[in-house]
């Protein structure tokens, strides 16, 4: 088998421009979208966890939030994948700065904060969630990547699954190596059957060897090429915006990713 | 509850960390109960600690053609890669069953941090990352799958897994969903993490790092040591390996209470433990051996000691083998998937190095000293910060 099935039941959003997934729709049809707030609500975060948490959790946590509630689910039951291109970019950037200084005066929160499954240890205690979580890279496929794990973790178990996607803006030298330069994140629940809340339904097929056309195009000047995960998941997120169509992409280096979007009856 | 999974066989396998390169050398270690903790000399400032590290990690450079891969990391993967004949091995899949029809799975939690450290280190004079480190793939978190991936010419999925401590054993679930689906015929899974300022003094700073080189259990323990390792294994159906030793099983959760410390209860261990079992249609009576997380922490040790004493029977065998190459942190998971398959393969239950007067939470299943037996079913434990939990059931083809 080189395809499987899932259905869309939640959709979370968010960048400096569009604070959730109904701006990115009446954005798409035209409509005048006012930006969000410039702090994240990460309103699903107790008061407490909120001031404590580094700005990569708050953003991940704000999609996963959203998409949850849209698709009414307990959060507590959903197994999560979070997935990160580059992690907390301004961690690295402080940890590097100060070990380079002064290693002995490293914060210890900023150290466990800096551990790549940061989100989605705040998220399963703030959530109660004792179900597996994971937190996932693959460079420029990051997307695709986490996209086909939540799926294939969906059909084989049969269970709902949580997808966050989620960057932050770069800073400092390391800032630099990755071009990463604004916030993104969206966030999907996708199950495994049809259902009450079902969205859209997504059949996603394996294209191996596609190395050239994997390949980024000239840059456009388009926003979503400021960040890894929304440049990959920018098609995909349009389409569901639409609510038709079909996009490809990257799962890995070299191995595409049909998505097919067919709306449910 | 989980329901049984087809059991995978581990066609290949192989370790390489302080004890040494490849399996031969970890069971000669253990069968002489010689761990290979030293003083630190690695940080890049004096951190009084013992460290577990590997020796000729520097001058396992990479061939040219992978050169833009360079950094400490990969070099240990492209050394961890060698011994044992994995290369040949995960080569003979791809061929067997095309380049993408191979899952890469692998896990690391700081991946070639080490380069970006350096590199900060030696800004340029416009403060900027210097000429020779300018190179934008490894300072990002996969850089450990995209340079093995590049090396073994696989085409399928390739994802690297990063949930600290338990990163490495959660690569075989990941694989195992994979195949189940028919997505791949095979999967290499496994995981490098090499020492690092970050983690050095990360851990540190929380004041988790043991003085003396790390005592698991013990009374007196003072914390971990943090050492590095490189593991794989190969993964398929059964069919294409009958006699090999097998995945049985996997458990993952989440203990939902706290960033760096577990919970008191041990309810995401107990969670995940249970998982494995289920998955492997086991009995806790019919485990002989578990490899522990056992870091040296004063939590972790007293709260998993308290989880395995009261589950299994005395006739379960136990240990932490932390005492011989340190806290090896997202390479923990295949490390000790690697010792679990050789205490099968080899009979050895080995002793927990370092442990002399066990915490009072600890059960009759602890092995102090090295125990020579039978051993059909073996578990491995690795729970990471975040509060993230994975559990490895394996056994051996029946007779």
């Amino acid at each position: 088998m080189s395809s499987l099935s899932v259905f869309v039941e939640g959709i979370g959003l968010w960048s400096p421009a569009l604070g959730d997934f109904a701006a990115l729709r009446a954005q798409e049809h035209g409509q005048a979208v006012t930006p969000p707030p410039a702090k994240l609500p990460a309103t699903f975060l107790p008061a407490n966890e909120r001031r404590r948490a580094p700005e990569s959790v708050l953003l991940a946590v704000e999609v996963a939030g959203q998409a949850v509630a849209m698709s009414e689910r307990s959060a507590s039951e959903l197994p999560c994948v979070f997935s990160s291109a580059y992690g907390d970019q301004l961690i690295s950037d402080y940890m590097c700065a100060t070990l380079a200084l002064a290693p002995t005066e490293l914060s210890p929160t900023r150290f466990h904060n800096s551990v790549h499954n940061a989100p989605a240890g705040y998220w399963t205690i703030a959530t109660g969630c004792h179900a597996a979580s994971s937190a996932i890279c693959a460079g420029p496929a990051s997307f695709g990547a986490g996209l086909l794990e939540a799926a294939s973790f969906s059909q084989a178990e049969q269970r709902p699954v949580l997808l966050v996607c989620s960057d932050i803006a770069g800073s400092g030298p390391v800032g630099e190596m990755n071009g990463s330069r604004t916030n993104f994140g969206c966030a999907l629940v996708l199950a495994p059957e049809q259902g009450l809340h079902s969205l859209a339904k997504l059949v996603l097929t394996l294209e191996p060897h596609a190395g050239l056309a994997l390949h980024p195009g000239p840059p456009s000047g388009a926003w979503h090429e400021a960040n890894a995960t929304a440049a990959s998941a920018w098609p995909l997120l349009q389409n569901l915006a639409h609510g038709e169509g079909h996009c490809t992409l990257a799962a890995a280096a070299t191995l595409a990713l049909r998505v097919s979007m067919e709306k449910v009856a | 509850m989980s329901v049984p999974i087809q059991p995978l066989a581990v066609s290949a396998y192989t370790a390489t960390s302080a004890l040494g390169h490849g399996l031969e050398s970890h069971v000669a270690a253990l069968a002489a109960s010689r761990g290979a903790l030293r003083p630190n000399d690695f940080s890049s400032a004096p951190l009084a600690c013992w460290i577990g590290r590997v020796d000729g990690v520097e001058e396992a450079s990479l061939p040219a053609a992978h050169a833009v891969w360079e950094c400490r990391n990969n070099r240990l993967a492209w050394l961890g890669l060698h011994q044992d004949h994995f290369l040949e091995r995960a080569l003979d899949a791809r061929q067997r069953y095309g380049a993408a029809r191979v899952a890469l799975v692998l896990a690391t939690s700081t991946a070639s941090m080490g380069a970006t450290e350096e590199a900060y280190r030696r800004l340029d004079e416009q403060g900027q990352i210097p000429p020779d480190l300018r190179r934008p793939l490894i300072h990002s978190p996969h850089s450990l799958a995209g340079f093995v991936a590049e090396a073994l010419g696989l085409e399928g999925p390739c994802l690297t897994v990063s949930t600290a401590c338990s990163s490495s054993a959660k690569v075989f679930a990941n694989a195992e969903r994979l195949i189940r689906l028919g997505l791949v015929d095979a999967a290499v899974v496994g995981g490098v993490d090499t020492l690092c300022d970050s983690v050095l003094f990360g851990f540190n700073a929380l004041e988790l790092v043991s003085p003396e080189p790390c005592r698991p259990f013990d009374q007196a323990r003072r914390g971990i040591s943090v050492g590095e390792a490189a593991g794989f294994a190969l993964l398929e159906r059964i069919e294409a390996a009958p006699r090999a030793l097998r995945l049985l099983g996997y458990g993952e959760s989440s203990d939902a209470h706290h960033m760096s410390t577990p919970h008191p209860d041990g309810l995401g261990a107990e969670l995940a433990l249970r998982d494995a079992l289920a998955r492997a249609g086991l009995r806790a009576d019919q485990v002989d051996y578990i490899n522990l997380h056992g870091t040296a922490s004063h939590k972790n040790d007293e709260v998993e000691a308290a989880l395995i004493a009261r589950t299994f029977p005395a006739s379960t065998r136990a240990s932490s083998t932390k005492g011989y190459t340190g806290h090896t942190l997202g390479a923990a998971g295949i490390l000790e998937a690697a010792f679990s398959l050789l205490a099968i393969q080899y009979g050895l239950v080995p002793g927990s190095l370092g442990c002399t007067t066990p915490d009072a939470a600890c059960g009759p299943q602890l092995a102090l000293e090295n125990e020579q037996r039978q051993i059909n079913v073996a578990l491995s434990n690795s729970f990471g910060f975040g509060g993230n939990n994975a559990c490895l059931a394996f056994g051996r083809a029946p007779a």
